[in-house]
């Protein structure tokens, strides 16, 4: 088994000082934290490397296709004032790389340059406070009511950002508490621990739009919702109770929110598995 | 321990016997045996018309499978029969056989998952100890991940299986369906080289293939390349696609959405190894790619032939024996078989 090496930076990445470093490796992306103009300026960049596996044609046509329609939701987000990281950069056919791939048997691939998201991803903050609680058990009934309504505000402010960015007629397209941020408000130093006990003050920011798309479908939207669902019910299990007051907040954001509430019924009888035919 | 596996779910009727050796060695295939029901260029072969081919080979198949194996009936300690997913009628001539055979030798009857018997066929002949699973073939799609006693779904077709839209599209240009139409598809993609545009439907882990046979069966009906007698490597016009760039394209397009759900399922379970199972499955153009990909992950393909790849008697057998150990039995009451039947209904109990 070969070790495994992330693919080749591309330029004018490769002049960075200092250079680019890897956060996460997903399927189709790689995330670095890289810096814009100044170098106090922290910016992420999203690079879709090209995949050898398919046909160039295809694979263009593809990464092409994901990364615009990635930042055209972005910056439609951003002008319609719903917390999203803003593109700094693009690029979709990144130059200069074409004669070192070829040596290296890969074609560059295309990136996005965006603001940087101070803070944690929401799945963390929850992590943290269901250990807590888990460890704290002969709390009183009054401090655990207390931490249940600190949990459902953070749910009422994310059914917010949820109903806005639909509000946007903007699908996400894979909705879970990894995909929120919760970004310090700048007054004060707000994500700080108690503890081992998670702040649950700040932004609640929406990022990696990789598989988002417009749309203005009751389908779509209630899809988006029953993954939100799905993805706090399978991970947060202690959160699943308040999944109503998301639903509370979508509701306050978003006037459409009723038809897609009904829908979101109808999708949740259904499943997202059918019994497989044949 | 020795089983005999009976699988009928579609049409290939399949009897395999299996060794598990008592001193714990590593399981020995005794006997392979498969007819298949061929039906005519430019169709596809109907339930009544399989059931009918299974009903009069089944027993010839049986005979000799324990005539390859060398074993007698006494050797024999269960049957395994495919209890399902698959086609109706198919299914219930080797239930049915299956029964007789349990009631005639009094032997206990394992019912199978044939989903299962591929990824547990799969995992012997490879060695691969904990993949993630590509099941392609005529009726299935999924993305597979093994988790606390599941073979959990991470992905599937939302409407008909891979090999169903390349069989369709086999029909379409009336290929030949002997040995398979997947198969004489991937010889003519080999002398395609052009590229067409067809729709990319990946949706998360899931993918369609409907909306994809349609678009390539218009291409072929608006060029004039469907249907008997039609040269496969040129059309009158240059410009124009060939039947061999229309079978190259519709390769390309619907193995690259395979291969994107599969690295996103690795990425989301953190694995590196990939295991391909499923008629589609030799395909040797999927291989490659699935390949290239594991490759640039720092990780590893395992993929089988033919004979371990099509549906099989002995992956029923595998499968159904590593249940028969922990304690199933399917009592003759019980042993119907179902069309519809998920692969994550089924309860590992033999895996940790």
């Amino acid at each position: 088994m070969t070790e495994y090496k992330p693919p080749p930076l591309p330029s004018p990445f490769t002049h960075t000082t200092p250079p680019p470093t890897l956060l996460t490796q997903g399927a189709e992306a790689h995330l670095y934290k890289t810096t814009y103009l100044t170098p106090t300026t922290p910016a992420a960049l999203k690079i879709r490397p090209s995949k050898p596996y398919r046909h160039p044609i295809l694979d263009r046509r593809l990464t092409r296709q994901r990364i615009l329609q990635e930042a055209r939701c972005l910056s439609k987000l951003v002008r319609e004032g719903v917390s999203v990281p803003a593109i700094l950069a693009l690029d979709w056919e990144p130059q200069g790389q074409e004669e070192k791939d070829a040596l290296e048997g890969r074609a560059g691939g295309a990136w996005l340059l965006m603001e940087w998201v101070e803070g944690l991803v929401v799945r963390v903050v929850l992590e943290r406070w269901e250990g807590w609680m888990k460890r704290n058990t002969q709390m009183g009934e009054e401090q655990r009511k207390g931490e249940e309504s600190r949990v459902r505000y953070l749910l009422r402010r994310i059914g917010h950002v949820v109903g806005g960015l639909h509000k946007a007629g903007v699908v996400h397209g894979d909705l879970t508490t990894s995909n929120l941020m919760l970004r310090p408000t700048a007054a004060g130093s707000s994500v700080e621990e108690d503890g081992g006990n998670p702040s649950m003050e700040g932004e609640v920011v929406l990022i990696d739009f990789g598989l988002a798309g417009h749309s203005n479908q009751d389908e779509d939207r209630a899809v988006d919702l029953y993954v939100l669902e799905r993805a706090f019910g399978s991970t947060h299990p202690r959160t699943e109770p308040f999944f109503d007051e998301l639903l509370q907040g979508y509701h306050e954001a978003y006037r459409g929110a009723v038809s897609t509430l009904k829908r979101l019924e109808e999708v949740r009888m259904r499943g997202r598995k059918r019994s497989m035919i044949g | 321990m020795i089983g005999i596996g009976m699988e009928g779910s579609a049409n290939k009727l399949g009897v395999g016997i299996m060794l598990h050796p008592n001193d714990g060695s590593p399981p020995r295939v005794l006997a392979n045996v498969r007819h298949t029901y061929v039906s005519p260029p430019g169709e596809g072969f109907l339930p009544k018309d399989t059931a009918r081919h299974h009903r009069s080979w089944v027993v010839k198949l049986v005979k000799k499978a324990l005539r390859d194996a060398g074993v007698s009936v006494k050797d024999v300690d269960c049957i395994c029969y495919t209890k399902g997913p698959g086609m109706g009628a198919p299914l219930q001539s080797v239930a049915v056989a299956a029964r007789m055979l349990s009631l005639l030798w009094g032997k206990e009857l394992v019912g199978v998952n044939h989903c299962v018997g591929h990824i547990e066929m799969g995992r012997l002949i490879t060695g691969s100890t904990n993949p993630v699973v590509l099941y392609v073939s005529g009726g299935n799609t999924q993305v597979i991940a093994y988790s606390s006693q599941r073979y959990r779904i991470f992905g599937e077709t939302l409407d008909i299986a891979v090999g169903n839209c390349l069989d369709r599209f086999a029909r379409t240009l009336h290929i030949s369906n002997d040995p398979a139409p997947g198969y004489n598809i991937e010889q003519l993609a080999k002398k395609g080289n052009k590229l067409i545009e067809l729709p990319y439907t990946v949706k998360g882990m899931d993918c369609s293939f409907s909306g994809i046979l349609a678009a390539i069966d218009g291409l072929a009906a608006s060029h004039g390349l469907g249907g008997q007698g039609k040269d496969d490597e040129s059309n009158d016009d240059d410009d124009k696609p060939t039947r061999a760039d229309l079978c190259f394209s519709l390769q390309e397009n619907i193995f690259s959405m395979l291969v994107e759900i599969t690295e996103r399922a690795m990425a989301h379970v953190g694995s590196k190894e990939v295991l391909i199972v499923g008629g589609v499955g030799c395909n040797e153009r999927l291989q490659d790619m699935m390949g290239i990909m594991a490759r640039d992950r720092g990780g590893s393909i395992h993929a089988t032939d033919e004979r371990f790849c099509i549906d099989n008697g002995i992956m029923i057998a595998q499968a159904g024996m590593l249940a028969y150990k922990t304690g199933l039995q399917t009592p003759l009451k019980e042993s119907t078989c179902t069309q519809r039947f998920r692969t994550d209904d089924v309860f590992v109990k033999w895996r940790d």
